[in-house]
Order: C-alpha cells, then sequence, then structure tokens
C-alpha cells in the first residue's frame, strides 16, 4: 500500500484516452438491501486530480455507492479497481482511500491531535513522523491552535475541518466526502465550499463527493454523475449537464427549464424538428441520438436562452403570447408569458434586454424566440 | 469479521444459559417424586400436593401478600409525592439533601436497612412505648421505607420526561392545582405508577434479611420459612413452592410489560 | 417571578410526608446505630448500656466509648471480614463484567425487533425472588447436586467435588444474582454509540479489534463504570449469597454483623461493624452518582 506522496502536487484533469489506468474503475456494481436495488450495475471511471461529483436526490444510491469505493459495503455484483488493483473484496481499513463522514464521525473521547493521528497509527508510523504530519494537517487548516481541545468544545465549521484533517493526513489516493457541508448553516457553506476547492487544488487529492445539492455540485466539481434509482442517469461536466442533458429528470434537477412536449417531424444534420402543439408551432432543437419520426419527445430551453421582443422577429422558434407577470429580481428580469394554447413560459432576460424589448407589462402581447442551437430535444 | 461474530453469540448464548439453566434444573426437579431431591426417580407433582397441604406456607404467604400489598401501595404514595416534591425544590442544597436521603434506601446494604430499623423500633418502644410489639406492622414500616426509594426513582424519572406544557394547559383552560394533578398529570403518570407499585410489591415479597430483623413473635413472612428451610439444605417442598413461585413472577412481569408496552405504542401513535 | 402560584399549603403537604419519613426512618435510625456503636454490651434488655444516665438531677452523663472501633481495627477476624468482602465484591464484578460486555455488545448490535425480547430476558431473572435464585445453586452445586452427578455419570470423577461451600460458590452466586445490572448499564451506552465511529476507524485503517479496542471499549466506559459499581455495592454487603453458598470460613462483614447480632447478641459491636459497612459503600456510592450527573450533563 503506497500512501507515500511527495508532497501536494498539482495534477491536472487528464482525459481518459491518455491515461488507459483509471485511478478508480467501477464495473457494472451492484448493491442490494433486500429487496431494494441500491446501487444497480454502475459503472464509472473516475481519474487523477478530478473533483468529481455524486448528485441525486435522496435513495439514488449515491451515498451507498460512495461507500462501496470506501470498502464500507461490498458490492454484490461487479468490480471495483483502484489504480488497476481489484480491490472489490478489500475492508475498509485495508483501502488506499479515505472518508470525511457526513456527521463527521470525530471520536469524542479523543482530542482533536489524536483524533488526526489516529489513521497514521495504525499505519504503524513513527511518532516523530505522525506529530509532524499531524501539525502540518491541522496548520493547513488554520487548527493548529485548537489540537488539544475535544470534538465537542468545537463549533461547526471547526469539527468540518478536523474531520477532513483527519481524513487528509493519510494522503489518501482519493478522498471521499459525504455530504461534507450539510451539517454546516448556510452562510458557513458558501465559505466552505471555496476552501474545499482551494484546499482541493493545493494537495491535489482525488476528491470524490456527495451531495444532493445542485449548486454545490456544479459549483465545485470537475465532473458530476447524476444518479436516480441506483443508476447513473447521465455524467460530465457540470456545463454538459445544464445544457445538453439527456433527460427532463437531467433538465429539472439542473435548474429551470421550459419544455414543450411533441413529436419528431424530421431529424437531420443534429437538428430536429418537433411538432408542438403546445407551442402552436415547429420547434427546432439539437438531439443527441437520432429519433425516428412520430416520436414522441419534448423540446427543452433554459429561460436565460429566451429572447423577447414586441414585434415579430426574423428567427427560428417564435412564439406568440401575453405577459403574465414580469418581476424584476435584481439581476434580471423574470416574464411569466402565456401562449394561446395555455402553456405559460418562463423567460429571464436581463435588465437592459428587457429595456430594448420596451418593458413590456403584464397583458401586453409579446413575442418569445430562441436560437434552435440552445434549444434540446429529449426523449425521455 | 465471521470468527468475531461467532464469539459474540456463543458468549451471549452461555449468557443466558448460565441465566436461566439454573432455573430450569429447580423446575425440573421439583417434579421428582424422590425425597432426595437430586436423585431422579421419576415424575411426579408430589411435593405440590404437600405443598398446598402445608398450612405453614399458606399462613406465609397470606402475610406476605398483605405486608407486600400495603407496602407497596403506601410506597406508592408516598414516592409520587417526594417526586413532586423534588420537581419543585428550587435550591441546589434543599434538593441535594432530599436526594440524598431518598437514594439512601437503595444503596444501603440489607443486613444495616434491617438492623438500623430494628434499633429504631426498639428505641422507639422504650421512648414512646410503640410500637409494643415487632410484626406484621414493622415489616410494612421497613418494606416502604426502601420501596419508597424505588418508587421515587422510577417515578420522578417519568415526571421529568413529562412535557410541563400540559400541566400550563390545564391551568391556562381553568384547572386548579389539584384538579391539573387529577385530570392531566396523574392519568399520564399512571403507567409509571404501576410499574412502581409492581416493583415495591416483588421487593417487599421478596425480602429475607430486612424482615429477619424486624420482625417478632408470630410473624413470620413467606421468605423468612423458606430461608430458614433452604438453610437446612435442599428440600423437595421448597423446590415446587419456587417454582410456583417463579413463573407466578415471570406471567406478572410478562403481562405487566405487554401492557405497558401496548400503552406507550398507542401514546406514541398519538404523536 | 418568585415561585409557582397555588402551592403554599398542598406544597408543604406533599414535600413534608415523605421527609418526615425520611428523616425518621431512614436517617434516625442511622443516627441510632452511630450511637448504639458507641455503647458498650452488656446482657439485660436492651443489651447495651445506656449512653446517657441521669446523676444528681439534671446534668446528663454521657458514656460514650470507642472500644467497639478498637476491637475491629484490631482483630485479625474483623479486618479480614472487611478485606475478603472487598476482595470478592471486587472479583465478582470484574467476573460479571466478562461475561455481561459480549452479552450487551450482542443486544446491541441485534436487530431492533429481537433486541427488546432479548434484554426482556435480561431484566426477568431480576423480577424473581432472589433468595430462590440463590437457593437453585444449592441444588446444582451440591456434593450429590446437579453438577457431581453428571459427572460422576460420566466417569469424568471418582468423588464428587466440594462445590457447594466455597469461596467459588460465592463468586459464582453474587455474579449470578447481579449479572443484570451490569448487562443494562452497558447495553444502554452501546446502543447509544454511533457505529459510524466504528467506520471512520475502519477508513482509517483501523482492524475490527483494533477498532474496538481503540474506539468501542473507551466509548463505553461510562457503562462499564456504572455496571462495575451496581455490582459492587450491594456485593459488599451482601448476606444471603455467603450464607447459603459460601464454607464457614468465608467472611463477609454481612454475615459476620449477622452472627454478631443474632448469635452473640453483641449490638454494639454489630453496630459498629455495621457503621464500618456503611463506610465501605459510601465511597463506590457516591463515584456512582457523581458518574451519573455527570452523564446527565453530558
Amino acid at each position: 500500500m503506497d500512501t507515500h506522496q511527495d508532497g501536494p502536487v498539482r495534477r491536472p484533469l487528464q482525459p481518459a484516452a491518455a491515461n488507459p489506468i483509471p485511478l478508480l474503475r467501477i464495473e457494472k456494481a451492484s448493491k442490494r438491501f433486500g429487496l431494494v436495488t441500491a446501487v444497480d450495475a454502475v459503472s464509472l471511471d473516475i481519474h487523477r486530480g478530478e473533483f468529481f461529483c455524486l448528485l441525486g436526490g435522496s435513495g439514488s444510491g449515491k451515498t451507498t455507492l460512495l461507500r462501496m469505493i470506501a470498502g464500507l459495503e461490498l458490492p454484490d455484483e461487479g468490480r471495483i479497481a483502484i489504480e488497476g488493483e481489484d480491490v472489490t473484496g478489500a475492508p475498509a481499513y485495508a483501502r488506499p482511500v479515505n472518508m470525511m463522514f457526513q456527521s463527521y464521525a470525530l471520536f469524542p473521547h479523543l482530542s482533536v491531535e489524536k483524533n488526526v493521528a489516529f489513521g497514521l497509527q495504525e499505519e504503524g508510523r513513527p511518532k516523530a513522523e505522525i506529530a509532524k504530519r499531524v501539525r502540518e494537517a491541522l496548520e493547513m487548516l488554520d487548527m493548529g491552535a485548537f489540537s488539544a481541545r475535544k470534538p465537542h468544545q468545537l463549533s461547526g465549521g471547526q469539527r468540518q475541518r478536523v474531520a477532513f484533517a483527519r481524513a487528509l493526513v493519510k494522503h489518501p489516493k482519493i478522498l471521499l466526502l459525504d455530504e461534507p457541508l450539510a451539517a454546516l448553516d448556510k452562510k458557513l457553506r458558501e465559505r466552505a465550499q471555496f476552501e474545499l476547492v482551494r484546499l482541493r487544488e493545493r494537495v491535489g487529492i482525488t476528491f470524490v463527493m456527495v451531495t444532493h445539492d445542485q449548486e454545490e455540485a456544479m459549483g465545485m466539481a470537475s465532473r458530476i454523475a447524476l444518479m436516480q434509482d441506483g443508476k447513473i442517469v447521465q455524467a460530465g461536466s457540470p456545463r454538459e449537464l445544464y445544457d445538453a442533458p439527456v433527460s427532463r429528470y437531467v433538465a429539472d434537477f439542473f435548474g429551470t427549464s421550459n419544455l414543450f412536449e411533441g413529436n419528431i417531424k424530421e431529424c437531420a444534420r443534429g437538428e430536429a424538428a418537433v411538432e408542438s402543439a403546445e407551442a402552436g408551432t415547429v420547434l427546432r432543437g439539437q438531439y443527441g441520438e437520432r429519433l425516428a419520426a412520430q416520436t414522441s419527445v419534448a423540446v427543452m430551453v433554459r429561460p436565460e436562452q429566451v429572447h423577447l421582443s414586441r414585434e415579430a422577429p426574423q428567427a427560428e422558434n417564435v412564439l406568440r403570447g401575453k405577459i403574465a407577470s414580469a418581476a424584476f429580481l435584481g439581476n434580471c428580469h423574470a416574464c411569466q408569458v402565456t401562449l394561446d394554447s395555455g402553456k405559460t413560459v418562463l423567460a429571464r432576460l436581463s435588465p437592459a434586454e428587457f429595456g430594448k424589448a420596451g418593458s413590456p407589462a403584464a397583458g401586453e402581447t409579446v413575442h418569445l424566440f430562441w436560437p434552435s442551437a440552445a434549444a434540446r430535444v429529449l426523449k425521455q | 469479521m465471521k470468527n468475531r461474530s461467532t464469539f459474540v453469540l456463543s458468549m451471549l448464548v452461555f449468557g443466558y444459559a448460565f441465566l436461566y439453566v439454573p432455573i430450569v434444573i429447580l423446575i425440573i426437579y421439583s417434579f421428582n417424586d424422590s425425597r432426595l431431591v437430586t436423585v431422579w426417580s421419576h415424575f411426579s407433582a408430589r411435593w405440590y400436593g404437600e405443598l398446598f397441604k402445608n398450612a405453614q406456607i399458606g399462613e406465609a404467604l397470606w402475610l406476605s401478600l398483605r405486608v407486600a400489598a400495603a407496602s407497596a401501595t403506601v410506597s406508592v404514595i408516598l414516592g409520587t409525592s417526594a417526586a413532586f416534591a423534588m420537581r419543585r425544590m428550587r435550591t441546589l442544597f434543599s434538593r441535594g439533601a432530599f436526594e440524598a436521603m431518598v437514594t439512601t434506601p437503595l444503596i444501603l446494604p440489607e443486613v444495616l436497612t434491617g438492623l438500623s430499623l430494628l434499633l429504631l423500633f426498639v428505641f422507639l418502644g422504650e421512648t414512646l412505648g410503640w410500637p409494643g410489639q415487632r410484626g406484621a406492622l414493622t415489616i410494612t414500616l421497613a418494606h416502604i421505607t426502601f420501596g419508597m426509594a424505588y418508587a421515587t426513582v422510577v417515578i420522578r424519572a417519568r415526571l421529568s420526561q413529562l412535557d410541563p406544557a400540559l400541566e400550563e394547559a390545564a391551568a391556562d383552560l381553568g384547572a386548579t392545582p389539584w384538579r391539573t394533578f387529577r385530570r392531566v398529570t396523574l392519568p399520564l403518570l399512571l403507567p409509571a405508577i404501576f410499574a412502581a407499585w409492581l416493583l415495591a410489591f416483588t421487593l417487599s415479597l421478596d425480602d429475607v434479611v430486612i424482615a429477619s430483623f424486624v420482625t417478632g413473635p408470630g410473624a413470620t413472612t413467606l421468605p423468612l420459612v423458606i430461608f430458614s428451610s433452604v438453610r437446612l439444605g435442599v428440600s423437595p417442598q421448597i423446590n415446587a413452592l419456587a417454582t410456583l413461585l417463579v413463573l407466578f413472577a415471570a406471567c406478572t412481569i410478562l403481562t405487566a410489560t405487554l401492557i405497558l408496552r401496548r400503552e406507550e405504542m398507542q401514546a406514541k401513535n398519538m404523536k | 417571578m418568585s415561585g409557582r402560584p397555588g402551592h403554599s399549603c398542598s406544597g408543604v403537604f406533599v414535600a413534608g410526608v415523605p421527609l418526615v419519613w425520611l428523616l425518621l426512618f431512614v436517617l434516625l435510625p442511622l443516627l441510632i446505630v452511630f450511637a448504639i456503636s458507641l455503647a458498650e454490651t452488656r446482657t439485660g434488655s436492651p443489651p447495651y448500656t445506656p449512653l446517657f444516665t441521669w446523676e444528681a438531677g439534671f446534668l446528663p452523663r454521657i458514656h460514650v466509648q470507642a472500644s467497639n472501633y478498637a476491637l475491629l481495627l484490631s482483630d485479625r477476624l474483623y479486618i479480614d471480614a472487611f478485606l475478603s468482602s472487598l476482595r470478592i465484591a471486587a472479583t465478582s464484578s470484574f467476573i460479571a463484567l466478562l461475561i455481561a460486555y459480549p452479552m450487551a455488545y450482542a443486544i446491541a448490535r441485534a436487530r431492533e425487533s429481537v433486541r427488546t425480547p432479548l434484554l426482556m430476558l435480561v431484566i426477568l431473572p431480576f423480577w424473581t425472588s432472589f433468595l430462590i435464585r440463590v437457593y437453585a445453586w444449592t441444588g446444582i452445586l451440591n456434593s450429590n447436586g446437579f453438577i457431581n452427578n453428571v459427572l460422576l455419570d460420566f466417569g469424568l470423577i471418582k468423588a464428587p467435588l466440594p462445590l457447594l461451600h466455597t469461596e467459588f460458590a460465592v463468586h459464582l452466586g453474587i455474579v449470578y444474582s447481579y449479572l443484570p445490572f451490569m448487562v443494562l448499564p452497558i447495553f444502554a451506552v452501546l446502543e447509544k454509540l454511533d457505529w459510524t465511529y466504528l467506520e471512520a476507524a475502519a477508513d482509517l485503517g483501523a482492524r475490527p479489534l483494533k477498532a474496538f479496542l481503540r474506539v468501542t471499549l473507551p466509548l463505553s466506559l461510562p457503562g462499564i463504570f456504572a455496571g462495575v459499581l451496581l455490582v459492587f455495592i450491594p456485593a459488599l454487603g451482601e448476606f444471603i449469597v455467603p450464607e447459603l453458598l459460601g464454607g464457614p470460613d468465608t467472611l463477609m462483614v454481612g454475615r459476620v454483623l449477622w452472627t454478631e447480632f443474632f448469635s452473640n447478641r453483641d449490638w454494639p459491636l454489630a453496630s459498629a461493624l455495621a457503621i464500618g459497612l456503611l463506610v465501605l459503600v459510601l465511597v463506590p456510592a457516591i463515584v456512582f452518582f457523581r458518574l451519573m450527573r455527570k452523564e446527565e450533563a453530558a
């Protein structure tokens, strides 16, 4: 077990092709609890230097997957390998990964210092080395002054740092974080988000984080896997998941979106034409896989991609409707527009654009439009 | 992993065997026909028959039941008021002193409680002329003293869990303190009071040492009869009596637990 | 706000009756025991010398002497009784701990549906007669008792082993009688224990046995202390167990006190023994209540 690392090294995100052996490979891993399948044949590669995020609602299987990586749950089927070495059946204490628990699980009978030293003592490191590494870890997290305290004498934010130091001091190949910010109040959480990202860059360790908070995932992760019912629905960069979701579920999970139900008219050159009764016209949008005509789909467009004007513009995807409400939210105007079909469309306009459109008030008739490149055709 | 759980499991089995095998052996041998208790001859209920004909044991049982019922009832009344008194005490000192006195009978060795109460009764008898003679009354008084200590602990635990807002709500709705106690607090405390009564009753029915000190001529409780017989060795009649007592206790406790559990479940469901 | 309304009259009554009872039946008797321990024994009724005599009218003369305590501290018999009480109580508590800990651990880790019945089975013997449970062992340990009969039948021994009326039997009886007191507090602690601590220990590289020694055991110490004291305290003053299971040479304070009182009718000496026993019990008892208070505060 090699846990030596020559100081904090910054490792860039490497594309899969350049590095044939991923740091972590999960192959068709499944875990059942009684009749419930918590994780259902999940396959996933995570590479060195990534800040990977498992995102999903409660019961999506994200925590079980994380615990399987840690060795706290053993998969019923499938394989897990770290740096190409099979660890599928290895117990937690024999894996080169460490976890930061949601409750932090700081040992209440041990001081901060002894908590952090725990893992190094289990490795049988010499006393002097343990003392040095513990001190360094605590100092890096500005917790040097608290080393003699017991966990119950610390604030929530301080506990979080100690839990982080305890996992980090062992130089794990992968640091697993189970909802690391959930126990903090909102104000602290935002600061802690920045800090985690900064620290990860400093120590260069690969992070795998579980969260249910979509904003947290988008703000911190280099790559996200969205899970639902034990399966990964979509994995990719935050940008990919936001701009090109593969399903209504993904689109919905990442922010608000306008969805127009309809049927495929034709698919050609990456663009699909969709006959939509709700929109009252043919909508065009990007598609991921080629779809046969008459397939029932939805066209998704994000509110901030929707433009608005009083006069009918010369453009694709033009809809006419009446403004139901227009609210100023500081950084944007949120307009709800009711189409003739009764469907309500949400548009978010910058103050400048809203002014250019003539600041329409509720009841006025307006035209909505967006470029086809901004729309996405979703099958599911 | 596997080895550890087999170890723990076998310790569990061993522990329960340790707790129950002696009782089971006792029960089996109570059906042994032989007068030599430990030499098995054949199954018979002969000793049960002799037991029921034994007038001394019958009388002792009747006395024990009366003493236990009386002392448990007074214990529970005193224990309830002690629990209320402790809740109301504001200063740390008065509360601490009261608490120390209530818990003292719990930790005092029985020989010490017995001796001290006997000396008290002798002292009172000499100075006040009361109690003139020791017997059922002095045993009952002694049993109330430790029964009350146990009752206070049980009832106080329940009382501290009660939401004070319930009593405040009753007061707000116009109930006087006494009416509040009758209509709100007491019904909520009933399971604890019932458990405390059962505990005081059992302890009284079981006491040998204290009764040995404070009893007088003619007042022989059941444990005293058993003890004097047992000191001489194993006796088949006592085996039969022990079997009946053990089965009776087990049935009572199981029923009581089931009733209390159901009450608790209902209370939970209400929430 | 000074005090709550409506308490004045009934309040005095509610607090007063139990208070008077406690003063009369707990505090006063102990004071009398102490007073008599300072008297001398004599033949007659009561069998001790009065502490006050009225001489020449009004001034009472006080007769107090500490010869009973001097005897306790000089006679080998009484010193040995105290020492062996301490020793037997300590070893019994330790043996009970060894049996109870794995039991409590297994119950705490059992599925919730079986946990309650398992716990119930531990508590049940406590509700059945103590006397009978100790008596049950006499039939088992007897020279013609269950164990010896079985061993003889299988030819493992030629003559019955002397099991009953030994110090071994006293240990056995105490462990057996007080085992539930050891299991319950340990269970209470282990049940509340957050098992993620063990996961964290495993995650940090500790094998199960190490994780147990470094995390579970230290965290269950309050339960262990409470359990040990709950066995140790009653064992110190135990009378029935040494009387029924012990040999003639098994000395314990409770038994010596009994003999002094009932056989020798030496009330002052029995009282002095009682005060000695009280002091002996008070120390662990105070430790116990301190511990409980700390637990409550935490």
